[in-house]
């Protein structure tokens, strides 16, 4: 189970409030790592009013005032495919995605 | 009695203001969508109580939100709109080529006939169209891939297909507008277009008879007077009698012939309305006073608007889609500004009343008569 923090706006969108919790399974490998695009697969298949607003529909590209963070590190360029740190993928900590510092 | 709806879009939400058939007392609701950029809301000619948004954001991009009971709730539809094919290149603005790239939709024009086809314009300029209640958005490519789509550059606020003009009599007729490449017109629902900028003027290109790359603002039309067109253009007001194929200055005696807006009075086509602006560098009213224009004879002879309009120290604007008129007797004209105030006329423009002072900057107006 991995526990997801999603900006306010995006709750709002989703109808969520709190942290969003997803049951993630690699549908390859079925026991591969945890990574960002298995994790934003999954959170876009259940809340699909996302698609789009985290990363290019196409792509696949982080939006560019988006940002990943996670275990006090920021993730917002790490690869895709990499895998996320352990306790987030044990549930221990969560993956934070946030609208970047930006005026207006 | 009837009812009227106007539909704010502003940089932090959306609002609906509604009133009776009077348009004396106003309730205003909102914000929906707060904090995001509401660049376009507005409803079905055939079903009031169908509305779309385009919901914009620089942070998480493009939403469309659809609401089948007049705005009270609301679900988010497909934004999906890839262009179709080969992307691309058109001018960037120091000239060199640059590929297309979906930034957002500036306007949505439903169909007069059915709640579920509408149309939407979007910047970088593209024309798409759904079907099916704004699920599913399919590129109508022939305008995007025309053969002077190479040549087109974005005006200072983007390179935006702003105005979409479903024409009420000739079916598969439609009007755009790009900012900074011109006109348009398909007479076969979008299979192939015509620029129509002959007899525009524009000192920011250096030929004049170019077929693309005027600054066209916005252009109207009244719906019993299908071939004549009203467009404010960066700088001048011009008309056209014969569909677009030709146009002719009709600025008169505006003290600034600069504006965004431009809108047609609902039961007489030759009465027009404009908000002159200083100038391309002073997006404000000349003096510091806020004046509508209407002309009643489709131009050339304009008259000031003012009463119950700030006559000194305004210095806001009006955006291009935030002016509207509804059909009743007299005709309401609205519209809102970058300072958050939306006015109203119940008497086509006689006078004029705050419905609201403090919102947003006004990105977008419409009107809906309510039965």
């Amino acid at each position: 189970m991995i526990r997801v923090v999603l900006p306010a706006h995006l709750k709002n969108l989703a109808h969520v409030t709190g942290e969003v919790r997803l049951e993630v399974t690699d549908p390859v490998e079925g026991a591969g790592p945890v990574t960002l695009r298995l994790v934003l697969d999954t959170l876009e298949a259940r809340y699909p009013m996302l698609l789009g607003t985290i990363r290019d529909r196409h792509s696949g590209k982080r939006r560019a005032f988006v940002r990943f963070y996670a275990c006090e590190e920021d993730l917002s360029n790490e690869s895709p495919d990499a895998a996320l740190p352990e306790r987030v993928s044990a549930g221990e900590e969560p993956f934070i995605i946030l609208g970047a510092m930006a005026g207006g | 009695m009837s009812g009227v709806r106007v539909l704010v879009g502003t940089r932090k939400g959306a609002f609906t203001l509604t009133s009776d058939g009077r348009r004396g007392d106003w309730t205003v609701e909102g914000p929906h969508f707060g904090g995001w950029e509401i660049f376009h809301l507005t409803g079905s000619p055939a079903n009031p109580d169908r509305l779309y948004a385009s919901q914009s954001g620089g942070w998480f991009g493009q939403l469309i939100q659809r609401s089948d009971d007049g705005g009270r709730t609301w679900t988010t539809a497909g934004n999906d709109f890839a262009y179709s094919g080969e992307v691309g290149e058109h001018l960037w603005y120091d000239g060199t080529p640059r590929p297309w790239e979906f930034k957002r939709i500036w306007h949505l024009e439903p169909s007069r006939d059915d709640p579920d086809t509408v149309y939407a314009g979007a910047e970088d300029a593209a024309l798409y169209v759904t079907t099916d209640g704004g699920q599913k958005w399919t590129e109508l490519t022939a305008l995007r891939t025309h053969p002077t789509g190479p040549a087109w550059q974005p005006g200072a606020g983007g390179m935006c297909l702003h105005t979409i003009i479903l024409d009420p009599v000739n079916k598969g007729r439609i009007y755009v507008a790009i900012s900074a490449a011109g006109a348009f017109r398909s007479d076969d629902a979008g299979a192939s277009w015509l620029p129509i900028n002959k007899g525009l003027r524009s000192g920011e290109i250096p030929d004049q008879d170019s077929e693309v790359g005027h600054c066209v603002h916005h252009i109207t039309q009244h719906p019993s007077r299908p071939d004549t067109l009203f467009m404010q253009k960066h700088w001048d007001v011009m008309r056209s009698d014969d569909a677009g194929a030709n146009w002719r200055e009709v600025s008169g005696n505006l003290p600034s012939d600069f504006g965004f807006p431009i809108a047609v009075h609902a039961h007489e086509p030759e009465t027009i309305y404009v908000v002159p602006i200083k100038s391309d560098s002073e997006h404000y009213p000349p003096e510091g006073k806020l004046r509508v224009y209407r002309s009643r004879t489709g131009g050339d002879d304009w008259e000031p608007l003012t009463t119950g309009l700030p006559q000194s120290d305004c210095y806001v604007n009006v955006y291009r889609d935030a002016m509207a008129v509804d059909t009743l007797d007299p005709c309401g004209i609205y519209f809102g500004t970058t300072g958050g105030q939306v006015y109203h006329s119940a008497d086509g423009g006689d006078s004029w009343a705050p419905i609201v002072r403090d919102l947003p900057p006004v990105l977008s107006v419409e009107a809906q008569v309510l039965p």
